[in-house]
């Protein structure tokens, strides 16, 4: 067994308990105040007449139901159902006697609740295998007192605690009500990795059949008596705002109650707060279609304030930023420049790709009911702190006097790390005085920014006469940010090696999209590699094998990001499943591996020529994230990245003329459908028992480069541009 | 540099909007709504019926999460008016089966399909509504119906998979 620690003290429990009894922590429920989010009965434990909180993740009820509170925001990653399975795992409690509830933000108790970077899982393991452990131990304690035993005496197991050497037993149900008196251990024991039993299993996503009966789950579909229903209009133009509007017209308008200009500008904007359009027109009504209509209606006089920026200003921007930008942060190793000018070959290729928007299923949409003393807001995002206290500083209101609840959420992939949304309805509900529900249309949604950035970066190597890898060179631009990460690989595995980063300018707005930076990076380092294996004459995967084979023996310069064992480790686990070498006719195969968010995925693609058009048959995925929790729903995840990381590479831009967004819908941007996706995706997971590492994005970044590696050996064509399927069109 | 200009100028304030009477046959059930003849569908089910298991994602029908059944075919319940759905049948995600026990709602469950879940409900309703044209459909068939429907998350070898199953589930049956 593991000891460890307990991190939380009795006053963090009592802040808990207390928050709870107050109503406040417990119990936010959905439509209505009455009915439990979790009356559906899945066992056949009956409904407890009462509930023990023994944390603030765990309450017991009489009958030996146990709550489980999963922390995070749920955003389609499925931690609603991996977290509550750790804690439950320690506890040691049937899984059919369990039932999930999304607790609220408390940041008094919970750790990192947020839903980013792939971090849920990471960040909370312990704290949640803890809360799971501490649990059981109370139980076990009041037993024992109960029984006048030494707890050594005791087991507990299934959600029962039984007597060693006796008969008597008691069900968790049944000493719930002890325990909530118990001191908090100030140690713990934790499971061991091969006594898991729940962890490492797959179970099904706790909000499956909800999902599937079409029950009101997302922030879309919530709804509050008195509520009033708003949506915005933002500039139509980046670099323009709004001077005013016919809002006496607008007013006038059948089901419309008010329309005014919010300015949602807060001192000291930090990174998830809104840098664009801070000025809207807002249009109140009872219903969506009146809204629509209300919207179209609308008259503005918009203001240019700053310039208005078209696609081909931003690709002559990457190109000038490429060729004389200002470079900062600098890994050298060796002398690549002396390396490359001694070097018997030398290739030299250039990669980019536009910008893409998150497109989330569910457009942004937040509930608030802000009055004198107080703020309420309900909704989907991914950071209900930093949506707390951005609201806070908007309404000038104490942070203790607002409270976040999160819903479901209809996707994420980064965009509703950004708080916007919320801090808009606070500024609508605070104008009317009343609780409202600001919701986007699909337009809103395509055109207010957030945009992932627009990347182009050169790459080059050197070989010698050898073949061998002598010189590496990676110079990356984004507007605004470089997409370089001059510490990944081959750094540490190239003897003469130089990263630079480029930043450049633009006043569209961008953040953090799906595996930020790594999105674009993976595709192009990955194709470059291949093109660089084949200069050598060498197969794709031992070419990386022999670099990571030199990090892991003798790497170079300080200290690298990656463990080249590991990275080595996915692409020869890839290698063995996909039968790699194996050749057939029509067959065309690529492959690429990449590191990020601390887990390391190869992905080999499967290609054939279907009527003149390449076709993806299959897609093979070597995983290592560290100890999986729910298999099932881990290969989900990684398969969806994959699908994610094909339509983007292939399919998506979106453009600008004018400053606008050329896009706003899904009739010009297009995403991925049925039929372009491969028809087989298999996930292996390496076993080991490292802590588990980020899941949520690590998937998608290498799929771009196996897709442009794959595409490459089955038309003869190498991808350097995305979206590929339009630089396909243009060439082939 | 400055410059103001007029969205959507072309529209004109001359906006009367008559309400009218609708009685719809929804899951079965007989609804009267007071609306805007114009008003989609997807609306009425969502903002007066309280029946939000039919979501929002496009507007212009080119995304499938609001696929509805009318008349026993899958429709966009994004772009129809109210006006256009006289006497026929409507079946939304809520009204599938009583219990969620379709057989593809089954096969849902079986495979886990779901990540975020929002475009759920419309790849159900025109998975069902194809499987009952064509209890055994190819991967061709099931890819030129279902491409209408898109989902962000990518969950769409599963509910290839799922609608395999339940194809294989209801011929069994
Ligand atoms: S919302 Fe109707 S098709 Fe997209
Ligand atoms: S499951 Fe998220 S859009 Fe389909």
């Amino acid at each position: 067994m593991t000891r460890i620690k307990t991190s939380y003290n009795r006053r963090s429990f009592m802040k808990v308990s207390a928050a709870a009894s107050g109503g406040m922590l417990i119990g936010f429920s959905w439509l209505n105040g009455c009915v439990p989010a979790t009356s559906e009965k899945k066992t056949g434990l009956a409904i407890p007449k009462e509930w023990f909180e023994i944390n603030g993740y765990i309450k017991i009820g009489d009958t030996g139901l146990v709550t489980i509170y999963s922390p995070n925001p749920e955003i389609g990653q499925n931690i609603k159902t991996s977290m509550p399975m750790i804690v439950a795992e320690e506890l040691d409690v049937p899984w059919e006697n369990v039932i999930v509830e999304q607790a609220p933000l408390n940041t008094g108790f919970y750790q990192n609740q947020f839903a980013g970077g792939s971090l849920s899982i990471r960040l909370s393991w312990n704290a949640l295998r803890m809360a799971g452990a501490t649990g059981r131990r109370m139980l076990m304690e009041a037993a024992a007192k109960e029984w006048g035993i030494p707890i050594s005496d005791i087991a507990a197991k299934d959600g029962m605690i039984s007597e060693n050497n006796g008969e008597r037993s008691f069900s968790y149900g049944e000493i719930a009500s002890k325990a909530v008196g118990i001191e908090i251990p100030k140690e713990i024991e934790l499971k061991e990795v091969k006594d898991f039993k729940l962890i490492g299993s797959s179970i099904k996503n706790v909000d499956g059949k909800k999902i599937l009966k079409g029950e009101p789950l997302f922030g879309f579909d919530f709804k509050r008596e008195g509520m009033k229903l708003a949506m915005i209009q933002h500039p139509p133009a980046f670099g323009m705002t709004v001077k005013d509007f016919n809002a006496d017209e607008i007013k006038k308008m059948p089901g419309i109650t008010d329309a005014f200009i919010i300015d949602t500008t807060i001192d000291d904007p930090e990174m998830f707060d809104e840098r664009g359009f801070l000025k809207l027109i807002a249009i109140v009504g009872e219903s969506t279609w009146p809204l629509m209509q209300a919207k179209k209606a609308i008259k503005a006089n918009w203001e240019t304030i700053d310039a208005l920026e078209d696609s081909q200003t931003h690709t002559k921007r990457l190109e000038r930023a490429l060729e004389s930008g200002k470079v900062s942060d600098v890994r050298k190793d060796g002398d690549p420049e002396a390396a490359f000018k001694k070097a018997a070959k030398v290739i030299e290729r250039t990669y980019s790709a536009p910008f893409i928007a998150h497109n989330t299923m569910e457009p942004m949409n937040f509930f608030a009911h802000v009055t004198e003393n107080s703020a309420e807001l309900i909704g989907p995002t991914q950071t209900p702190e930093a949506m707390e206290k951005s609201v806070s500083k908007f309404l000038g209101m104490p942070i203790e006097n607002i409270t976040v609840n999160m819903t479901r959420i209809g996707g994420g992939f980064g965009r509703r790390l950004y708080v916007n949304f919320g801090v808009e309805a606070a500024a609508i509900s605070n104008k009317i005085g009343g609780p409202v529900k600001l919701i986007y249309t699909r337009e809103d949604d395509m055109s207010q920014g957030t945009y992932r950035p627009t990347y182009r970066s050169k790459y080059k190597a050197g070989l010698d006469e050898n073949n061998k890898l002598i010189a590496f060179s990676v110079k990356g631009a984004g507007l605004p940010e470089s997409p370089v990460f001059p510490k990944r690989f081959p750094a540490g595995a190239v003897e003469n090696y130089i990263a630079e980063r480029i930043h450049g300018e633009t006043n569209v707005t961008t953040g953090a999209w799906r595996a930020p930076r790594s999105n674009f990076t993976a595709g192009a380092e990955q194709s470059f590699l291949d093109e660089v294996a084949e200069l050598a004459g060498k197969d794709p995967i031992d070419f990386r094998l022999e670099l990571f084979d030199r990090a892991i023996k003798d790497p170079i310069g300080e200290a690298h990001d990656y463990e080249a064992e590991r990275y080595a480790g996915v692409l020869k686990l890839v290698k063995e499943k996909s039968n790699w070498g194996e050749e057939k006719p029509g067959l065309y195969r690529g492959v690429a591996a990449y590191f990020c968010h601390s887990s390391y995925v190869a992905e080999v693609f499967d290609m054939m020529m279907v009527n003149g058009q390449p076709k993806i048959k299959k897609v093979w995925c070597a995983v290592d994230c560290g100890i999986v929790v729910n298999k099932d729903a881990a290969k989900n995840m990684v398969e969806g990245g994959v699908i994610d990381g094909i339509g983007h590479a292939m399919y998506s831009r979106l453009t600008f003329a004018n400053g606008a967004a050329r896009e706003m819908n899904f009739d010009r941007y297009q995403l991925i459908r049925h039929s372009q996706v491969p028809e087989e995706i298999e996930v292996f997971f390496v076993e080991n028992e490292i802590d588990p590492t980020g899941l949520g994005e690590p998937g998608l970044p290498p799929a771009i480069g196996a897709l442009a590696n794959a595409m490459y050996k089955a038309t003869g064509q190498r991808y350097y541009h995305q979206p590929f399927a339009t630089e396909r069109q243009i060439i082939g | 540099m400055k410059a103001e200009y007029f969205v959507n100028s072309t529209h004109s304030f001359t906006y009367t909007i008559l309400m009218a009477t609708f009685t719809l046959n929804i899951n079965g059930k007989t609804e009267q709504v007071d609306v805007d003849p114009s008003t989609p569908i997807l609306w009425v089910l969502r903002d007066h019926l309280d029946l939000v298991g039919t979501k929002y994602a496009c507007g212009i029908s080119q995304c499938g999460t609001c696929t509805i059944h009318v008349g026993g075919m899958a429709v966009r319940s994004c772009l129809l008016p109210v006006s256009a759905i006289g006497n026929q049948e409507i079946t939304t995600i809520e009204g599938l089966s009583e219990n969620g026990d379709h057989p593809v709602q089954q096969a849902w469950l079986e495979h886990d399909v779901y990540q975020c879940g929002y475009c759920q409900a419309g790849q159900i309703m025109s998975a069902t509504a194809l499987l009952k044209n064509n209890p055994n459909p190819t991967d061709e068939e099931i890819e030129a119906s279902m491409n209408g429907n898109i989902c962000r998350c990518g969950t769409y070898t599963r509910i290839k998979k799922a609608i395999k199953t339940a194809a294989t589930n209801m011929q069994n049956a």
